[in-house]
């Protein structure tokens, strides 16, 4: 087994955080709040969350805040659903969700369900079963899915489902890793996996797995490391996470690391970033490689946060 | 940042980089300044057309623009509405979309606010046919481009036949467009769900569709795009409502309570034996696939102590929502019934059509069961008789049903009952024909070529003719050729190692109908269990399944009737299924590969479950527990905040860990429990099961006090 670069990791990071001044940066500024999350929960799995300031860190996602109860992804930004999310997650991870107003944020995910179950993404109206798992995740981190239709929720994840078991954006809309990931996971929270076709989707997850011992995100697509997420965590949610061969994939993840400078590319000797550094730690962590935090394949954080929340501290 | 090469950046490299950058940023930060103040002068509006194009996934950039194009229609209408000037303020809009999606066809933002625009119902929709034309035609898979032209056959009200050209299209271009493939699925279901015009008739059209899908197929058997066509092509094909397989106590059988489970042998056969200390018996019921809606009103009984009593149906599966292949209800005699008299017992069940599968099919056959039931008088001392009695797997305990015996006979009788139904169901000539077909056209393509899918296909196509042959007429086993299916398995395993434990699984499905299919196989799996110390107890049907390479459960219900199971030193992973085995007082579970407690779920609702063997397992040697989200527990929220955890872990925080084994044991009367042998045991945790379940005797060996 290869070895993974837990400090050349972190030291990346870090780096990434601090660095504000390249295009890449600038280009990404409007979703901060996601690459807060990805980068702060690698770090969780590498056990290494003490590097950042926890305060510093709070007061900045407070910042992102709207009126509405909604984050916007940076600091002046509109408030979007993609982001409340990754904000509470964030929290979640410091054991911070107290600083919240529960009700006000609850009410602004609560305000985005229409009438068919299914949730915009913010005020204009975009409808993606995406928003569904993050409506449906953020108010379960928050105790509060009482505050939605629950089953007609369900119902319209549902009526996404397609021919290969899989689920897309909106009804008709193509299976992909991504998407069926957020169907999955929402109807895991949900309690409504039966639901899925598990076997004849696990099938189709498990084909995901190409020569290289990467997954791709489609069948006929190149593999990529993201799908180590989006694949390894439906597929475990379903139980069928034996299917796949373990050892290469962790190989394939292993060989998309930048030994020199840190970070995971999407393939080998592609440029890094925090994304795919996330979606790479933390589908190491999914195969259970040695010396990683557990992550939860559902709520998308370590399982001791998890567990701190619905199991009591 | 995808698909970029990793090179290290050159000094020029940098400074066109943080010029670039430079210049972003004052756009960025002049969009968000015109957007916070409200500013929507044309400068204004340009420059945020200019960060968008190029950075389409500024999303407050696109909200800013709608905003603006909200205001200057609103100062249109003021001005008296001009169409012409609404036409331009929109064309502005889509022309920055179309630059914007040059420079990333990926951008959710740019794309939505497209169909925002294109909502306002003042576009041109041919010219989003051409723009779709040209962007499809540069990447045929870009599923954001494929959702824009459901958006807009949608809006423009395309036939669905139109539509299904198009994809007949794209796919004669290239078979391996699976987004073709798949939008072909969709259309047809809705074309054939609608009945329209030219598709009445499922069987010719579908006939077509296979012939189409089999020149993708035959032309490169190694993509995958087609096969996932012809597998939805194939469950299409064999796609029926639910059906009532077997129920317990079983139609024609005589049932004999007694409360102490001694031996009654005045019965006429296939009499069963019941122990029940209230009068009281399982009635289960199990169908082809998971149903809901099993009630008093779909279900009713006729019996002499029953007539017009509402019965609570449980289905016997972890989800809440009431969906399961196996139903329980219990039927409870009333004490003062005591009497040799038989009483017949009819159960009709889908009496009204309410019973439906998840898919919405609704089971509409009709269908009786009769019993009879003896609960004879008993007056003699039964005290303590079944409490202290401890099985053992003792070899001499453990006698084989192949022999001439009376629990042979039983067994026999057992697998020989069927349930009555009013019009059996028949598989059309049409289905079978389909099938018989395309395993010939399989079996061509895999004399030519060694194709994995191919093999896989063949494999499912034969267990589905197993299964048409068998519909209506379970005893057709001899007539199956489950050999040539197991060898395809034993192929692939060879052929696709990375693979290998999804073969493992079907195979272990494909074993178990084999050797639950007919009597002669499944007779050299039963014994009867019989401890010498208590001979004139009523022996245990026993069935054992172990050593096999199983790795999952199937079949299950072919075996409602068994009381003592052994699944040992198999591969186990998961037990679904064993929750319909009601009767079940002992289970052997151990060597086999079962990784948490989340896993031993289906137990919690066995109810008469005595002994447990779990030792030799993975139970605490992973980190992640794939069975965390198919159970019901506070994380998936079919266990509420009040679920009295916290009085075990208030005393003992280090318990806190074990909430999965709370869940799991506190519902269970276990007298014995066998768990050495696996990571998680230690001395805190049998102390905790201790406590957790009084009725417990034997843990390991020890005695509990």
């Amino acid at each position: 087994m290869g070895e993974l670069m837990t400090e050349k990791h972190v030291k990346y990071i870090i780096s990434v955080e601090k660095k504000k001044g390249d295009f890449e940066s600038v280009v990404m500024e409007h979703l901060r709040v996601n690459g807060a999350y990805w980068g702060l929960t690698t770090l969780d799995i590498l056990g290494k969350l003490d590097a950042v300031d926890r305060d510093e860190v709070v007061s900045w996602i407070m910042q992102c805040q709207h009126e509405s109860g909604g984050f916007g992804g940076n600091i002046g930004h509109d408030p979007h659903i993609l982001y409340t999310l990754s904000a509470i997650q964030v929290l979640a991870l410091f054991d911070k969700i107290d600083v919240l107003d529960i009700e006000k944020v609850a009410n602004y995910i609560a305000s985005l369900q229409n009438e068919d179950g299914s949730f915009s993404g913010d005020m204009w109206g975009e409808i993606d079963t995406r928003f569904s798992y993050i409506a449906i995740c953020s108010l379960a981190l928050l105790h509060r899915l009482d505050k939605i239709n629950v089953e007609r929720a369900v119902k319209y994840i549902v009526s996404c489902k397609n021919l290969d078991g899989g689920f897309g954006c909106t009804p008709g809309a193509e299976s992909h890793a991504g998407q069926i990931f957020c169907c999955v996971g929402a109807l895991a929270i949900t309690g409504s996996l039966h639901h899925v076709d598990k076997d004849l989707l696990g099938w189709w997850l498990c084909e995901r797995q190409v020569k290289s011992g990467g997954l791709n995100g489609r069948p006929e697509k190149l593999p990529d490391v993201c799908y180590s997420w989006w694949v390894l965590s439906s597929l475990i949610m379903i139980d069928r996470v034996h299917w796949i061969d373990k050892e290469k994939l962790v190989n394939f993840i292993l060989d998309c690391q930048d030994k020199e400078n840190g970070g995971i590319s999407d393939r080998p000797d592609d440029a890094v970033d925090v994304f795919h550094t996330y979606f790479g730690v933390a589908g190491l962590s999914l195969l259970e490689f040695p010396g990683l935090k557990a992550i939860d394949p559902a709520y998308a954080l370590p399982v001791d946060v998890v567990n701190r929340i619905f199991l009591g501290k | 940042m995808h698909g970029r090469p990793r090179i290290a950046p050159t000094k020029e490299d940098q400074e066109a980089s943080s010029l670039k950058a430079a210049k972003l940023r004052d756009l960025q930060s002049q969009v968000l300044n015109f957007h916070h103040n409200k500013i929507y002068t044309k400068e204004a509006v340009e420059i945020s057309a200019k960060l968008l194009e190029s950075n389409p996934e500024h999303y407050t950039g696109w909200n800013y623009r709608k905003l603006a194009v909200q205001y200057l229609l609103d100062q249109q209408s003021e001005n008296g509405v001009d169409s012409n000037s609404i036409q331009s303020i929109l064309d502005e809009e889509l022309r920055v979309v179309e630059n914007a999606l040059k420079k990333n066809f990926k951008s959710y933002g740019a794309w939505h606010h497209r169909k925002w625009v294109l909502s306002k119902g003042h576009s041109s929709i041919d010219r989003e046919l051409r723009l779709l034309g040209r962007f499809q035609k540069l990447d045929s898979r870009n599923f954001h481009a494929w959702n824009y032209r459901r958006f807009i056959a949608g809006l423009r009200k395309i036939p669905d036949e139109e539509e299904l050209q198009y994809t007949t299209d794209m796919i004669y271009d290239n078979f391996s467009n699976y987004s073709a493939w798949h939008n072909r699925s969709v259309l047809l279901s809705n074309l054939l769900g609608k009945r329209e015009k030219g598709y009445h008739d499922k069987e010719k059209v579908f006939g077509e569709e296979y012939e189409f899908v089999r020149n993708a197929l035959f032309t490169d058997p190694d993509d995958q795009s087609g096969w996932f066509y012809h597998l939805w092509l194939l469950d299409q094909t064999l796609k029926r409502e639910p059906v009532l397989l077997s129920s317990w106590p079983p139609h024609g059988s005589n049932l004999c309570l007694s409360v102490d489970g001694s031996l009654n042998d005045r019965q006429p056969l296939p009499v069963l034996h019941f122990q029940s200390k209230a009068s009281t018996f399982p009635l289960i019921l199990y169908f082809s696939e998971a149903v809901e809606g099993v009630s008093s009103s779909t279900v009713t009984f006729e019996c002499k102590y029953h007539a017009g009593d509402d019965f609570t149906w449980m289905p016997l599966s972890a989800n809440k929502f009431g969906f399961s292949q196996a139903w329980l209800t219990y039927l409870k005699f009333p004490n003062e019934v005591h009497s040799l008299e038989a009483f017949p017992v009819k159960v009709t069940v889908a009496h009204a059509a309410g019973i439906t599968s998840s898919s919405g099919m609704p089971c509409s056959q009709s269908c009786h069961i009769s019993f009879t039931v003896v609960v004879p008088s008993d007056d003699r001392e039964h005290s303590e008789l079944q409490t202290t009695r401890r099985i053992s797997w003792k070899e001499e305990n453990i006698k084989s049903c192949t022999t001439q015996s009376l629990e042979g006979d039983i067994l026999r009788s057992l697998c020989e009952l069927e349930i009555t139904k009013e019009n059996k169901p028949t598989t059309t000539k049409w289905s079978m024909e389909t099938i018989s077909n395309e395993i010939a056209h399989c079996q061509e393509l895999l004399s030519t070529t060694n194709c994995k899918i191919g093999k896989l296909t063949l494999a499912r196509l034969l267990m589905a003719r197993n299964t048409l042959i068998s519909y209506g007429n379970p005893h057709a086993g001899t007539e199956v050729h489950y050999e040539d299916v197991l060898a395809l398995y034993r192929d692939l395993m060879k052929m696709d190692p990375a693979h290998i434990c999804h073969y493992e699984d079907e195979y272990s499905l494909v074993l178990l109908k084999q050797l639950t299919s007919n009597i002669g196989s499944l007779m050299k799996h039963c014994y009867q269990y019989q401890e010498s110390s208590s001979p004139s107890m009523n022996p245990y049907l026993c069935v054992r399944l172990n050593g096999l390479s199983l790795s999952r459960l199937g079949s299950m219900e072919q075996l409602l009737w068994v009381q003592m199971l052994d699944l040992s030193h198999n591969k186990l992973r998961t037990i679904e299924g064993l929750e319909a085995l009601q009767l079940l007082s002992c289970l052997k579970l151990n060597n086999n590969r079962l990784c948490s407690f989340t896993a031993l779920e289906p137990l919690k609702t066995l109810k008469s479950l005595e002994a447990l063997d779990i030792s030799y397992n993975e139970i605490g040697a992973h980190s992640i527990d794939t069975r965390r989200y198919l159970c019901s527990s506070p994380l998936t929220h079919a266990v509420g905040m009040d679920w009295n955890f916290k009085k075990f872990t208030d005393e003992d925080v280090k318990l806190k860990g074990h909430w999965d084994a709370y869940l799991l044991f506190k519902d269970l009367n276990l007298s014995q429990l066998e768990i050495a042998g696996n990571a998680v045991v230690n001395d805190r945790l049998k102390a905790f099961l201790s406590k957790l379940m009084p009725s417990l005797k034997w843990l390991d060996d020890e005695e509990c006090c």
